[in-house]
């Protein structure tokens, strides 16, 4: 590796105080797990290579070098492996099925039977994938399970793939959306349908 | 503030128990191992229910800490310094101005809202244990959704003493799919674990890591004929009068005298503040005087 490569984007970006930011940025990643389709806002964090800063966030909040992550082709570049390396120490694997968190626009993470989705006596084992968004509203695809009221809604990039993660249930994928410094998640237990579903 | 890192772990734990959080939260009532650490304090005093709490502590946060639902006990007075001291937070014994309430056994009087945490302290977050001693055996139970025993364990229950005698760390079925133990809370405490509120229950030395989502479905395991029944004893609190809230007994004399009274000692004296008098109120009254 060349040294003179070694620029700025890679050794800035990083929480200037990260036991608080990574507290605050947690915070919010539990809540959004919590509760399926809430959209709440993060900040402290920028990765380079296009990365967004909610995505930069839980990347330093939840990565370390325990956690081998997968680098979709959408955001596979080298100042990005390295300011993984830099900031986390986390291992940038070559398949899908080594990583533990998978970064990525929508298309680029597609197909998802590649990631571990646990085992029946461990469904923890599973990779949590964090999918970079266009945009995150509270409309369009309709949400119920655990950690919702009544029902939520949300923007995602399809229904039928999460239907089916859903009915792997309680192995599966759980996801994390990320769009600019706004973050939503969805879990294995949220069951998912197309607005003109329900009634 | 001190010269420990904020919440007194390092940040690598910090991470996995976070990670170990939000797998938990994705599998309702399903047990995360996580690499339990040794803390300041024995096992058995609360070191699954710290960990988790420091975890999740933001600087900002206002920390309630209850032992049976009395801010003033040991467990709760070491556990509320222990994080004044290593987080700086803000600590109170208002449950309404809680926003993250660390629990030994208790779930308050007061329905949590959305924005509040509840961390429960498991001493032996596995339901299946006393029946099945082996880990192996009991972790396949669970991936086969094998729970006939605790079934047969209530049935015993009713053969033996005419109804479910099991009073505490009742089992629940959360979500349809696992049969967990929602730690030792009385039975009493079962139908408050669907709330608004995150609820997060860890055990240090057992090492694992559970949690419901808020709304989650919390079902008390029961038989059609023998239905679960949240009970209490048969009173109303002697200081404050409540006639609903869970109820400790006290023995005041040698001569078999005794009172009843609130086990969340903060709901006791909001009600008694907000005028309520019960049957011994006058008399500890005078005593204070």
């Amino acid at each position: 590796m060349d040294d003179a490569v070694m620029t700025d984007a890679v050794m800035t970006g990083g929480f200037s105080d990260p036991s608080i930011q990574s507290a605050w940025g947690f915070r919010a990643a539990m809540m959004a797990m919590a509760r399926p389709g809430d959209i709440l806002a993060v900040s402290g964090a920028q990765a380079p290579g296009g990365v967004s800063v909610a995505a930069s966030v839980m990347l330093l909040v939840l990565c370390d070098p325990e956690t081998p992550i997968w680098l979709a082709p959408s955001h596979d570049s080298a100042d990005l492996r390295r300011w993984i390396a830099f900031h986390t120490g986390a291992p940038v694997v070559a398949t899908r099925g080594e990583a533990v968190f998978a970064l990525g626009s929508w298309d680029s993470l597609v197909p998802l039977d590649g990631y571990r989705i646990g085992t029946a006596e461990y469904p923890d084992r599973s990779a949590t994938l964090i999918v970079e968004m266009g945009a995150l509203q509270g409309v369009g695809a309709v949400l119920t399970g655990p950690g919702i009221a009544d029902r939520a809604r949300l923007t995602l990039p399809e229904v039928a793939a999460f239907r089916a993660n859903r009915a792997l249930f309680p192995l599966g994928l759980d996801f994390f959306f990320t769009s600019g410094d706004k973050l939503a998640a969805l879990p294995r237990s949220t069951v998912v349908a197309e607005p003109a579903e329900v009634v | 503030m001190s010269d420990y890192n904020f919440a007194y772990l390092d940040e690598q734990t910090k991470r996995m128990i976070r990670r170990a959080i939000l797998k938990a939260l994705a599998v309702p009532g399903y047990q995360v191992p996580f690499a339990s650490r040794e803390m300041p304090m024995p096992y058995g005093w609360g070191t699954g229910g710290v960990q988790v709490s420091a975890a999740c502590l933001v600087p900002e946060d206002r920390l309630k800490v209850i032992d049976q639902g009395a801010d003033d006990t040991t467990n709760a007075v070491s556990i509320r310094r222990f994080f004044e001291r290593t987080a700086g937070v803000a600590t109170t014994g208002r449950t309404a101005e809680a926003t993250l309430i660390q629990t030994r056994h208790r779930i308050p009087e007061e329905p949590l809202t959305r924005d509040q945490i509840l961390v429960y302290q498991v001493p032996i977050p596995e339901p299946l244990r006393f029946l099945e001693p082996r880990e192996t055996e009991t972790r396949k139970m669970h991936s086969l959704e094998e729970y006939g025993l605790v079934h047969v364990k209530l049935y015993e229950d009713i053969a033996r003493h005419g109804q479910i005698a099991t009073s505490y760390a009742y089992p629940v079925k959360v979500e349809g799919r696992y049969v967990m133990d929602p730690s030792p809370i009385p039975k009493f405490d079962n139908p408050k674990l669907e709330s608004a509120a995150v609820q997060l229950f860890g055990a240090g030395r057992e090492q694992r890591i559970y949690a419901l989502p808020p709304h989650c479905k919390v079902v008390s395991l029961d038989f059609e004929d023998h239905p679960f029944e949240a009970t209490k004893a048969d009173h109303a609190c002697d200081l404050c009068g409540s006639g609903t809230s869970y109820l400790d007994e006290v023995i005041v004399d040698d001569a078999g005298g005794r009172m009843f009274v609130c086990s969340d000692t903060d709901y006791c004296e909001g009600r008694r503040d907000a005028g309520h008098r019960g049957r011994l109120a006058a008399i500890n009254q005078e005593d204070a005087a």
